[in-house]
């Protein structure tokens, strides 16, 4: 039987509903076309409309971030955001959900994460340059998350190792939360000359749509809508559903489109994602304000009897289209020859505004481009309060003082969220490309620009329990977090990128919880001055009607003008003076440390002044840029004693350290207890080190950007006899050596992974 | 036939060539520490072309030259320039396998042995140190034996085996250039992270003029990365083929 002479579906009530789309959807799609939609047609209208591609429930809110500032080149709506980092270069970066393929199939679904955001880097013209992921499993002793956690982890090792990519940072965290659906937000950041950037356009009718990469097969029809839908338990069903990755046609992709973009052929190109040949065909002409006719029968197959249905939906990995010169086709199918891809011209952009698709001629599929997303369903959806009785239920006496803080020190340094993660990243390489100046195991990884003097810094953050509880003011600190890690290495943060991982936006509950979390991001950034020029709304992160900890995780990038002055947060030197940054208030609430030895999530997070914050940023980056400080840390998960403990160990060597906290003075304040000091998590403090001699000019420094500033202690004593001495007001906390410190924090992981 | 283009060449310098694999990726790093950090003259190569542009020096990168989803180098050591490399190498000149070049030279013959599953079955991505056991080789002038250089490794077949006599013989001979050690210089199994047979990171070949190298000295290259540990094997292999060009000696 002939393509031609297969008939499709009919429309019928059900088919429709197969195909998530609701009553009013249905008819604003008719509506469109003006009469009933072919089934290939259906396909489209359902992919491009699926949440994931739509944004349909989170574009009303979205619209309240920060997108524009004098660095912006492009903001969101492109393929990945794109700002000025000087020398005529421009840093392209973005951070993307792989949420429910990676809990399907761990390994591809982890790896096809990474493949495509960095698809979407280069893209761009930008050869990536550094990536990023931010992992959350289920509780460490649910019986799958070792599963899990191995599958992914060597999924996004071979595939990013693979291509070549450093991955350079992260966060990999735990929470039974997350126990029916983890998280894999995958980033990745490329460096483009400004005046070669690429966009996903198909502009001028007559010129050619190419396709090139990957064959088309089954694989990944309706990952979208996938994506678009909460889990039932028998998730296992979709496995099909889930793609298989090729990092080594994703290489080959990416130098084969590199160098076409040298010459002056190409005129835009976008990649092959989510809802595959269907979104990529739309979107280039609707945002060209073209059409685009495509002869279906032309694209590259793996598979025999694929029906047009099929090829439009499908979601197989590493493939692009582009839209070239008439005329200058063979220079790009001449490159890819040359890199051993298939490519094929398979339509040409028209001038009549509709995406035409024909089999062997026959029209399968005639849609106007631009309704399709400028129509596209928004929805305001309702929103209900989301705190949680757990933000009130929070009473301090309640919480018994330990009696041995050291005890506690160590119970803290060897839990899953506080431990090491060299497990998870020695998986990773990350220094190919000769240009990681600080690797993994820092607040900040650090990257420089190879041919100039600077570098860049990067950092993922979330804590989620904290938007949970409050997720206006958890989402600012998830911001202030981490562009202050950003900071503490040396660098102004200078852009963000978001992933934000919610349950059903069709909980009213949730949607709250949306809501509040995108205005909490929108004024942190503002204050910090910090623009959002990229993202992803990941919706239906929740199995059997129990949504996640709502996570919006955040990644910020930020600038060294000298790359040399990176600084790291371990300290240096003995006999250094040990600087506490902010002050400490009575907020253990909502604590990694209330959570761990006391079992209790509760409370309100501590107060965020977002002010304060800036200043503390300013303080960092121009004390790092004199090149005052030897090292600099945030205090945050765990407080000032896991910091001042890491701050010990985390380098190459062991230092000790004499510190007494408390002694600081804080306005109108009462004396804290031991809890609060060693282990609460007030935001806006940063641990430095630096020579005797720097500290005048830092108290100077702290004074012009009003951060509160201390001298706690000295780095002292080295070596495997060093200790770290914690002291109060009241008395002696910690008295502890820093090699039995660093070994419980270094085997967590291992003894996490290894448990049977 | 590399004859009239060597004419063209400025100084008289060595010429390096780094060969461009499809799925090469440290080809750019070693480019870099060659042209912009020392100031060689140098090339590329390419998969597809048997010739080596009359190099004096070819580098095999790091990456993984084709997917290598069959067995590390099996597939590349068919590509038309390495017939060039080979008989390159034959003539007595000079090449260097860092990583999967070292790999794809063991497919190709050039050197003994195999390169396995790391001991632990992961991907093993950190700094290792390596004690320098022989001074004096094209590859190690002027490092002394004995010290101890810091680099990293990124692989996850980077497990040096050999049958026993291969051992001894490489042993025997002096061959063995670079092995896993502690931060002191003391073989210790606990540092030879990927598992090698005798700690082994860096062979020669039997005539001295081929090296392969696991870790990679073109990411520690530059004070700027911590350290400048391994721009030494490339400033050795400079002088050698500045002072023997074309490798014939």
């Amino acid at each position: 039987m002939s393509a031609a002479a297969r008939r499709e579906p009919e429309i019928t009530a059900a088919v429709v509903a197969e195909h998530g789309l609701k009553d009013d959807e249905y008819r604003l799609c008719r509506e469109i076309l003006g009469r009933v939609p072919t089934y290939t047609e259906l396909g489209i209208f359902s992919a491009m409309w699926s949440e994931h591609c739509s944004y349909k429930s989170s574009r009303v809110h979205l619209r309240k971030l920060p997108t524009t500032g004098p660095r912006v080149v492009h903001g969101p709506g492109e393929n990945a955001g794109v700002v000025d980092v000087g020398d005529g270069l421009v840093a392209v970066f973005k951070m993307e959900s792989h949420n429910h393929p990676s809990f399907i199939e761990p390994f591809q679904g982890a790896a096809t994460g990474v493949g495509g955001i960095l698809r979407d880097v280069f893209t761009m013209g930008a050869r990536p340059i550094a990536a990023m992921n931010s992992l959350r499993f289920g509780a460490e002793d649910h019986p799958r998350t070792r599963y899990l956690v191995s599958g992914i982890v060597s999924g996004i090792g071979s595939y990013g190792n693979s291509f070549g990519v450093p991955t350079v940072g992260g966060e990999t965290s735990f929470h039974p939360c997350y126990n029916g659906n983890i998280l894999v937000n995958a980033f990745a950041l490329g460096i483009a000359r400004r005046d070669r950037i690429f966009l996903g356009t198909a502009a001028g009718p007559g010129n050619s749509v190419i396709y090139v990469g990957s064959r088309t097969g089954r694989d990944g029809i309706h990952g979208a809508t996938m994506a678009s839908d909460s889990f039932e338990s028998e998730k296992e069903a979709r496995r099909p559903t889930v793609q298989v990755g090729d990092p080594f046609m994703e290489k080959l992709l990416l130098e084969a489109c590199l160098e076409l973009m040298q010459g002056e052929a190409l005129i835009g190109i976008q990649d092959l994602g989510a809802a595959g040949l269907t979104c990529s065909t739309l979107e280039m002409a609707g945002r060209a304000g073209t059409g685009v006719a495509i002869e279906i029968s032309k694209v590259p197959r793996r598979e025999e009897g694929m029906t047009p249905y099929e090829v439009m939906l499908s979601e197989s990995q590493e493939r692009m289209l582009m839209c070239v010169k008439r005329g200058r086709e063979e220079e790009a199918l001449r490159v890819f020859r040359k890199w051993d891809l298939d490519a094929e011209v398979i339509g040409e952009v028209t001038g009549d505004g509709f995406a035409r698709i024909s089999e062997d001629g026959r029209s399968v599929a005639s849609v106007p481009a631009a309704p399709l997303s400028d129509r596209a369903p928004v929805y305001e959806r309702p929103t209900a309060d989301p705190v949680p009785g757990a933000r009130n239920r929070f009473r301090l006496d309640a919480v018994p003082i330990p009696p041995d803080p050291g005890a506690v020190l160590a119970q803290l340094l060897a839990s899953p969220n506080l431990c090491s993660k060299e497990w998870v990243y020695r998986q990773y390489d990350h220094t190919v490309g000769a240009a990681s100046v600080v690797v993994p195991g820092s607040d900040a990884a650090v990257v420089r620009l190879i041919g100039t003097s600077r570098a860049l810094a990067l950092s993922a953050d979330c804590n989620s329990r904290w938007v949970w509880l409050d997720p206006g003011l958890g989402a600012a600190h998830a911001v202030a977090e981490c562009a202050r890690n950003v900071a503490c290495s040396g660098a102004m943060p200078l852009a963000l990128t978001d992933c934000l991982n919610f349950g059903s936006p069709e909980n009213p509950a949730i949607m709250g919880q949306f809501q509040r979390a995108v205005e909490g991001i929108a004024r942190a950034c503002l204050a910090l001055d910090v623009p959002v020029v990229s993202g992803n709304v990941s919706f239906y992160n929740e199995t059997d009607g129990r949504p996640i900890f709502p996570t919006p995780t955040v990644a910020v990038v930020g600038q060294l003008e000298d790359a040399r002055r990176a600084t790291t947060q371990w300290f240096k030197r003995d006999g250094d003076v040990v600087i506490l940054l902010g002050h400490t208030f009575e907020e253990i609430a909502g604590s990694e440390y209330l959570a761990v030895v006391h079992g209790r999530e509760e409370g309100s997070p501590p107060a965020l002044d977002l002010a304060g914050e800036a200043g503390l940023h300013r303080f960092l980056v121009e004390a790092a840029s004199l090149g005052l400080v030897a090292s600099a840390h945030d205090a945050s998960d765990g407080g000032l004693a896991v910091a001042l403990a890491e701050c010990c160990f985390s380098g190459p060597g062991l230092l000790g350290a004499d510190v007494r906290l408390g002694g600081e003075p804080v306005p109108g304040r009462r004396e804290l207890r031991v809890d609060s000091l060693l282990f609460g998590e007030s935001a806006s403090r940063a641990i430095v080190s630096a020579a005797p001699g720097d500290l005048r000019s830092l108290e100077y420094l702290a004074l012009a950007h009003r951060v509160p500033i201390a001298v706690v202690g000295s780095v002292r004593g080295e070596g495997p006899g060093a200790t770290l001495k914690i002291g109060s007001p009241a008395g002696k906390l910690v008295d502890a050596r820093v090699a039995d410190l660093r070994s419980v924090w270094e085997n967590g992981f291992s003894r996490l992974m290894a448990k049977r | 036939m590399a004859e009239p283009e060597r004419q063209v060449r400025g100084g008289g310098g060595p010429r390096f060539g780094v060969v461009v694999f499809p799925g090469s990726n440290c080809d750019r790093d070693a480019f870099h520490v060659l042209k912009d950090v020392l100031g060689q003259e140098t090339v590329w190569l390419w998969h597809k072309d048997a010739d080596i542009k009359g190099c004096d020096v070819v580098v095999l990168p790091g990456g993984f030259a084709h997917g290598d989803y069959l067995r590390c180098g099996a597939i590349a050591r068919f590509s038309p320039i390495m017939t060039e490399v080979v008989a390159h190498a034959k003539r007595g000149g000079y090449v260097l396998g860092i990583c999967n070049g070292f790999q794809i030279l063991v497919e190709a013959g050039l050197l003994p042995g195999a390169l396995i599953r790391n001991a632990r079955l992961q991907f093993i991505s950190r700094n290792v140190h390596l004690r320098v056991e022989r001074e004096g080789t094209p590859f190690t002038t002027g490092i002394p034996r004995g010290k101890v250089l810091t680099m990293p490794i990124a692989h996850g077949e980077g497990n040096y085996v050999a049958d026993p006599d291969t051992l001894r013989r490489l042993e025997g001979e002096g061959r063995i250039l670079f092995r896993y050690a502690a931060p002191d210089g003391t073989l210790d199994e606990a540092f030879n992270f990927n598992g090698s047979a005798n700690a082994i990171a860096g062979i020669l070949d039997a005539r001295g003029n081929v090296m392969g190298l696991m870790p990679h000295p073109e990411r520690m290259a530059e004070e700027i990365l911590g350290a400048a540990d391994g721009l030494g094997i490339f400033t050795s292999l400079a002088g050698a083929a500045a002072a023997a060009p074309g490798g014939r000696r």
